[in-house]
């Protein structure tokens, strides 16, 4: 690794941590109430939609998220295929098939935004806008709605209510997400990336193209309304670009700017989570336990990915090929990156991305080197819980302190305890069974595809390559990530159809239990343990110990399950490199 | 660290021949699917054994993916696996089982003299298996006392030495705190009626019995989380292991080599990962517990409690008998002006010597120490001596012409006073003092002189402070329970380093006292005697009834402590947090282990469709099916090498959380991780030089 | 039934009134709020960043193009179909580290510049055989730049250090060392470069 790397890797964890703590605030803030000068206005406008606001226990909670989200997903279907008679569709596209429209509003409702199709040559501007856009807002303010409820969970105390989900998602959407995302917009737009609702635009090659068709003398341009999809795309953790090439076109990402800046915002509202976390239970050190267990977690990973991209294809150089990093270019393994990001800040996006369930990519995966694409790939099938999706990583990252502190808290010889909640059979259920959903899914995903002729069917690499691109696909959506090894053409019905199963559970199987467990801790009495007991009998959960423990629960559960698929797939590629 | 051991029902030695000899057929026996049924990971590990025979048994028809002799092999080593567990449970529940037999040949056989309805002296004689609650039966000298119950006529001395193993007799006589006897226990002199308060077979002995059998053992709610996780992993692992074989389908085929992997490997995988050591030794950690309980002379009622009391936060003490001696002890002699200590402690031990009390005995003894002063025989001279009366409050002697009496301040005062003298303003001062520290001062005077007062103080049992430094530690809080005033109460508490304390205290304080604690989500445990202690004991999450005590604590409780020591508390807590420290031990070893395993077998079971795999084998084992089959021979033996520590359970420290879990993680989890990397290539080793594979 | 009926309209309600008032408020006001700020502040950005052109509608800057001309500034390859930098197709090869194909592609663009400049025996810089992501790169490194810049001069019959010089000044380093990389705009500098001519 070069200093280059190190410095931009220093700075970027100091600024998320320097962005989490007073996002922090904010969102602790809201879990409770509207800031003050809005609260009118959303009481009036909830009034308005017929919400009463009362809380509601774990059931009714559940009952109107999924029903929020199905209204989501049956309108983002009809949007796509109506699109032809819609306005706002300069380039007269068609409606997509059913199986990648289907595929398409599945993806979109569950924060995954997995893309079958290229953005620039099959959705209009409305869909993009109206369709896409909204459900970037709205399946990312779901997400932060279960992480509010398994907050209030832990820290309220013989409760029956967690929340209301109407006052939730309102309340995230318009004082969280929108501000953030208007500012992010124009950040953006100042930059260079396009926000615009022209029709794709022609422009002359400065030296005409001889090809065997012919001389072509122009170049089209695709448009759009990026920037503003561009903003809420990244702050909540969708990851789906409104360019086929997401976060490496030019007119997404323009300058190493944007990209930090894209970075940044994967990561804000995450790790703002964490902090956030800790004011509401009424000790921030547990939220920085949390956000320290997460940053080693990335560091490791973004250190792996880093060396094997900058150490080059060993195949190039014996080419003759120059890969060494100097002043004068990047070096590495140049294959699907981008210049004007280089190796540091590819494989940096490479692995925050993954950490995070964004799933947008600046740099082509399936042309990572073999370890980088193995990490980025273990990243998502830890279960998305380094930084992971906003809220998603939060509610993932508690289910496995929950579990770190069952094991280790038996071993103190005391009923385990988290926060001054016991963990009984009843919490025991719901935290197994978010933790298996997605390893089934996943694996059993996999198998099918690789055991049919129409899962082969999609394969653009051989061998354990091609076994890769499969198990990342299952692992990206399964896992709501979204990013992909994209030589696999999954724009058929089989993946279309399959892929929207797993990110479906994926998504809700895991929900609906976060949100049984945050009923049933809401309902216990939570220990309350005095200033004056000098000795913790309960195992203390704020210190470096406890994120050891935590680093380790999350690395053991994910690498168990995953270590054969892992081994026939990167690691044999790996090995067929180097020897 | 046992302060107050307890002799009787010690388990037998861990590997007791015949006990082994039970075990070995029980093990077999337990075969049975239905048996294994719950315990779902052996479960697993049953029909894994059970398809690779059939594997077997086609290899030996010449069908077979892999050599007969290597399938055989790893068929054999599974069902050992399953032997090994059972073999580990039912070591448990022998050595459990001896412990009951030797407390069923204590329950009471025969008949019993039934009591007539309406009819205080006309009986029958009845079996006593008959007997209901309510009954009333009348027990005579020699006679076993037929059921638990409660005297409601007359006096006995019993003895109880089957139950407590304390030898010298007991009274037991109607009302009162001494009014309940015990089932199984011998009246020894005179005659008491009895009322039955339990119908045979739900008597203490037979829930004893019940619960060491494990025939009433339920799961407890720790138990029930943790095997939710055993089950879940072995879901994941299942998934990761049977989707190799798809898997490896398409790998041949895209590769255009080699074959797939063997469905004998994959098996081996399965069993290899799947958390068996803890999953083996479940329920055995769980009877073992039990077991110890009771060696402890402790019954408790479901292992609910047993578990609970390792979650203990907060232990109520009552101060008499626990944090104290009985009784209050002369602790030093504060003499009047002018008079000399040696005095004072002289006209003292004179003024006690006929006094049979322990306050009295303890001045002479104290006097002994501090001056040297011997037990004078006074009868030879001529003494008179003063016993104690309710109308003077004093006592004393008259002897060589001095009148020495020795009593509470107010009583000696108006005795000095009607001889004309009095409390100078600087003994008054001495009496005040006495009582702010929290002692009793008794003056004493030798006519109408006063010579000084005698300090009496509560006496806090020796160790004790230490041992409340250890619960400190260990982060559970100690609360003194005490009806003294707040004074006293306060005093005493700070020499005996408790934590808290409850002055004053009725049994509605102690009931509110509990209930704030367990608002705060606290575990509360406390011990008791009386009757007025029972809504207390109902309300606590751990509650040891004293087996003198009175029947109606005894129900109210949920653990019967026979031996009726109040400080057993203490070793119940660490018994309870044993188990769950030895669940948790064995849970984290068995995930480590995995690690290694995994080294192991995926570079062999791959061998033939990715050569390059080798480089995972790091610990470079012979061959692939000796690999495989020594990941498998590990897994096994580990089982059977982990027995004397879940019969014994992890070792307790006092130690706090943090302290505990460094510890126990270093061992279990990176010892986890490290010994099978040494034993399965140990077992290659020797599966090499025997050519066995 | 009735009142099932009623119980479900009571939870319908606010689940479509909710999602209708959301979608509006980010669906369209939201982006149209965005579009009018950017049109307002930042037109030339917000429309493609055009550069004004002696030939009609011009390029964009930060859209790469293809280059064969031997006298010229190749572009980095891509691999967009049907013809690269492919302004409506974007993408990368997606090929593994390990394919042949990539292999193969790659010693054909060694070849390739071998075969242009003959006299160059330094290594190629790999951004210049490698596929870009978006397959639209406007940029290549500074090391790529230099290493053509022999080629043009010969071509072109310039200086060799007129076309240094020219590269240099085109030259946009990182940020502080860490936040950018090195590296110079394809469609500027060959336009610059014909201008000198």
């Amino acid at each position: 690794m070069t200093t280059q790397m190190w410095m931009l890797l220093a700075t970027f964890v100091l600024a998320v941590w320097l962005i989490a703590v007073p996002l922090g605030r904010v969102l602790a803030l809201l879990v409770e109430r509207a800031p003050q000068p809005l609260a009118g206005v959303e009481r009036r406008l909830l009034r308005a939609c017929g919400v009463s606001g009362a809380e509601q226990d774990w059931r009714g909670y559940a009952g109107a998220l999924l029903l929020f989200n199905l209204a989501g997903a049956l309108f983002l279907y009809a949007l796509q295929q109506l699109q032809p008679v819609l306005p706002l569709n300069p380039q007269h596209f068609a409606a997509p098939t059913w199986d990648s429209a289907l595929n398409t509003a599945v993806s979109f409702v569950t924060n995954t935004n997995w893309q079958g199709y290229a953005g620039e040559t099959t959705m209009s501007h409305l869909t993009q806008m109206l369709g896409l856009t909204v459900q970037n807002f709205l399946s990312a303010a779901t997400g932060i709605a279960v992480a509010f409820a398994l907050m209030r969970g832990f820290a309220r105390s013989a409760a029956a209510g967690i929340g209301n989900f109407w006052v939730d998602v309102v309340r995230i959407t318009l004082w969280l997400l929108l501000p953030l995302s208007v500012l992010l917009a124009l950040a953006f737009a100042a930059q260079g990336v396009i926000q615009n609702l022209s029709p794709d635009l022609t422009v002359a090659l400065l030296e005409p193209l001889h090809t065997d068709a012919g001389v072509v003398g122009s170049q089209t341009l695709a448009m759009g309304p990026v920037a503003s999809q561009e903003a809420i795309k990244m702050l909540g953790t969708n990851g789906g670009g409104f360019m086929n090439a997401n976060s490496a076109h030019p007119f997404e990402n323009p300058t190493a700017w944007t990209n930090v800046l894209q970075m940044l915002a994967i990561f804000a509202i995450p790790a703002g989570l964490c902090m956030a976390f800790g004011r509401v239970v009424g000790d921030r050190r547990q939220g920085w336990a949390l956000l320290a267990a997460m940053t080693v977690l990335f560091v490791a990973a973004v250190a792996v990915i880093l060396t094997q991209e900058q150490a080059g294809n060993p195949h190039f150089a014996a080419l003759g090929v120059d890969q060494a990093a100097s002043a004068l270019q990047a070096g590495g393994n140049m294959e699907g990156k981008e210049v004007r990001f280089g190796i540091a800040a590819s494989a940096l996006f490479a692995a925050v991305t993954t950490a995070a369930s964004c799933g947008a990519v600046n740099a082509m995966h399936a042309s990572l080197m073999p370890l980088s694409g193995g990490v980025a790939l273990l990243l998502m099938q830890l279960g998305e819980v380094v930084f992971g999706g906003v809220g998603s990583g939060l509610y993932g990252m508690l289910l496995f302190a929950l579990l770190a502190v069952f094991v280790a808290g038996l071993m103190t010889g005391r009923t385990p305890e988290y926060l001054g909640k016991k963990i009984s059979p009843a919490e025991m259920k719901p935290v197994v069974i978010a933790i298996l959903v997605t390893p089934l899914l996943v694996l059993l995903g996999t198998a099918i595809a690789v055991g049919s002729e129409a899962g082969r069917a999609g394969l653009l690499n051989a061998g354990a390559a091609g076994f890769t691109e499969v198990l990342y696909a299952f692992s990206s959506a399964a896992n709501n990530n979204g990013s992909a090894f994209a030589g696999l053409s999954a724009n058929t019905p089989f993946y279309n159809c399959a892929l929207a199963l797993a990110m479906a559970l994926g998504r809700f199987a895991v929900i609906v239990p976060v949100l049984a467990l945050a009923g049933t801790l809401a309902g216990r009495i939570r220990a309350t343990r005095a200033a004056t007991d000098s000795v913790s009998a309960a195992l203390p959960t704020h210190g470096p110990m406890f994120v050891v423990l935590l680093v380790l629960t999350v690395l053991l559960v994910g690498a168990l399950t995953y270590l054969p698929a892992l081994a026939l797939g990167p690691l044999v590629e790996h090995i067929n490199l180097i020897r | 660290m046992n302060a107050f051991p307890s002799t009787s029902r010690q388990p037998a030695a861990l590997f007791d021949r015949t006990l082994l000899r039970g075990a070995v057929r029980d093990a077999v026996i337990k075969l049975n699917p239905a048996a294994q049924w719950r315990n779902p990971v052996m479960f697993t590990v049953w029909l894994c054994a059970a398809l690779i025979s059939v594997l077997w048994l086609q290899a030996l028809a010449g069908q077979g993916e892999a050599p007969a002799g290597f399938i055989g092999a790893n068929a054999a080593w599974l069902w050992f696996t399953v032997l090994f567990a059972n073999f580990a449970e039912a070591l448990a529940e022998g050595r459990s089982k001896a412990q009951a037999a030797s407390l069923r040949s204590l329950q009471s056989r025969g008949n019993a003299r039934k009591l007539r309805a309406g009819d205080d002296t006309g009986w029958d004689s009845v079996d006593l298996t008959t007997l209901r609650v309510g009954d009333r039966v009348r027990v005579e000298a020699g006679d076993l006392v037929p059921c638990d119950g409660e005297v409601i006529e007359g006096a006995a001395s019993v003895d109880e030495s089957a139950i407590t193993g304390e030898s010298a007799p007991v009274i037991r006589e109607a009302g009162g705190d001494f009014s309940s006897v015990t089932g199984g226990t011998r009246v020894l002199s005179d005659c008491i009626v009895v009322r039955c308060t339990v119908n045979p077979g739900d008597s203490f002995l037979d829930r004893m019995i019940a619960m060491v059998e494990g025939a009433r053992r339920r799961r407890t709610p720790n138990e029930i989380a943790l095997t939710l996780l055993l089950v879940s992993l072995t879901l994941a692992f299942l998934m990761a292991t049977a989707t190799l074989l798809p898997f490896s389908l398409f790998a041949v085929e895209a590769g255009g080599q080699g074959s797939a992997v063997t469905v004998t490997a994959l098996v081996a995988l399965l069993v290899c990962l799947i958390p068996t050591t803890i999953g083996g030794l479940l329920s055995a950690i769980g009877v073992a517990g039990m077991s110890r309980m009771l060696a402890a002379n402790v019954i408790a009622t479901s292992g609910r409690a047993v578990e609970a009391a390792g979650d203990v936060d907060v232990l109520l003490l009552d101060k008499t008998g626990t944090i104290t001696l009985g009784n209050r002890q002369a602790a030093a002699f504060l003499p009047a002006p002018g008079v000399s200590e040696r005095e004072l402690a002289d006209a003292a031990q004179l003024a006690s010597l006929a006094d049979e009390t322990p306050e009295g005995r303890s001045i002479v003894v104290l006097a002994k120490q501090q001056f040297a002063l011997r037990e004078r025989q006074l009868l030879s001279h001529d003494a008179t001596f003063v016993p104690f009366t309710a109308q003077t409050r004093m006592s004393g002697v008259n002897w060589a012409g001095r009148q020495i009496r020795k009593g509470a301040a107010e009583a000696v005062r108006r005795h000095v006073e009607a001889l004309g003298g009095g409390f100078s303003p600087e003994l008054q001062r001495i009496v005040d003092d006495a009582a702010r520290r929290g002692s009793t001062p008794l003056v004493v005077a030798d006519g109408a002189q006063v010579l000084g007062v005698v300090e009496l103080k509560d006496i806090v049992k020796g160790g004790i402070r230490e041992r409340f430094g250890e619960l400190r530690r260990m982060g559970i809080r100690t609360v003194m329970i005490t009806g003294d005033n707040r004074l006293t109460a306060a005093a005493i508490a700070a020499e005996a380093g408790v934590d808290d304390v409850l002055a004053e205290a009725t049994p509605e304080a102690k009931l509110a006292l509990i209930r704030r604690y367990q608002a705060e989500g606290r575990m509360v445990a406390m011990t008791g005697d009386g009757t007025n202690d029972a809504p207390a004991l109902a309300q606590a999450d751990v509650a040891v009834a004293m087996n003198s005590g009175t029947q109606a604590a005894k129900e109210a409780g949920n653990m019967v402590d026979l031996d009726s020591n109040p400080t057993k508390l203490i070793e119940v807590v660490e018994i309870g947090k044993q188990m769950l420290m030895t669940r948790g031990a064995l849970t984290t070893f068995s995930l480590s282990n995995d690690v290694a395993k995994y080294f192991a077998i995926l570079p062999a079971a791959f061998a033939a469709t990715y050569p390059q795999l080798g480089a995972l084998n790091v610990m470079q084992l012979a061959s692939g099916e000796s690999a495989i089959l020594s990941a498998v021979i590990f897994n096994a033996l580990i089982i059977v090498a982990l027995i004397p520590l879940a019969l014994r359970g992890v070792r307790y420290r006092p130690l706090g959380a943090a302290a505990l879990l460094r510890r126990n993680g270093l061992v279990y989890g990176l010892g986890g991780l490290l010994l099978p990397f040494a034993g399965i290539k140990l077992i290659d080793l020797a599966l090499t030089a025997l050519h066995l594979a | 039934m009735n009142a099932r009926l009623s119980v479900c309209l009571s939870t319908l309600r606010p689940a479509l009134s909710v999602f209708v008032l959301l979608t509006l408020i980010t669906g369209l006001a939201y982006p149209l709020a965005v579009t009018g700020l950017a049109r307002l502040l930042w037109p030339e950005a917000a429309a493609g960043s055009l550069a004004p052109s002696h030939r009609g509608a011009g390029a964009s800057v930060l859209i790469g193009q293809s280059f064969s001309d031997p006298g010229r500034f190749w572009s980095r390859p891509s691999v967009t179909a049907p013809v690269p930098y492919n302004g409506v197709a974007s993408g990368g090869s997606n090929l593994g580290a390990n394919a042949p194909a990539l292999r193969e592609a790659v010693a054909a663009r060694v070849a390739a510049l071998r075969a242009a400049d003959p006299d160059n025996a330094l290594p190629v810089p790999v951004d210049l055989v490698t596929a870009s992501a978006s397959g639209l790169d406007p940029d290549i490194s500074l090391a790529a730049a230099h290493y053509q810049a022999g080629r043009i001069a010969r071509v072109r019959g310039m200086d060799r250090r007129a076309v240094d010089a020219l590269i240099d000044a085109h030259a946009r380093l990182p940020w502080l060392g860490f936040i950018g990389e090195p590296r110079v705009n394809v469609v500027l500098l060959n336009r610059a470069l014909d201008g000198v001519r």
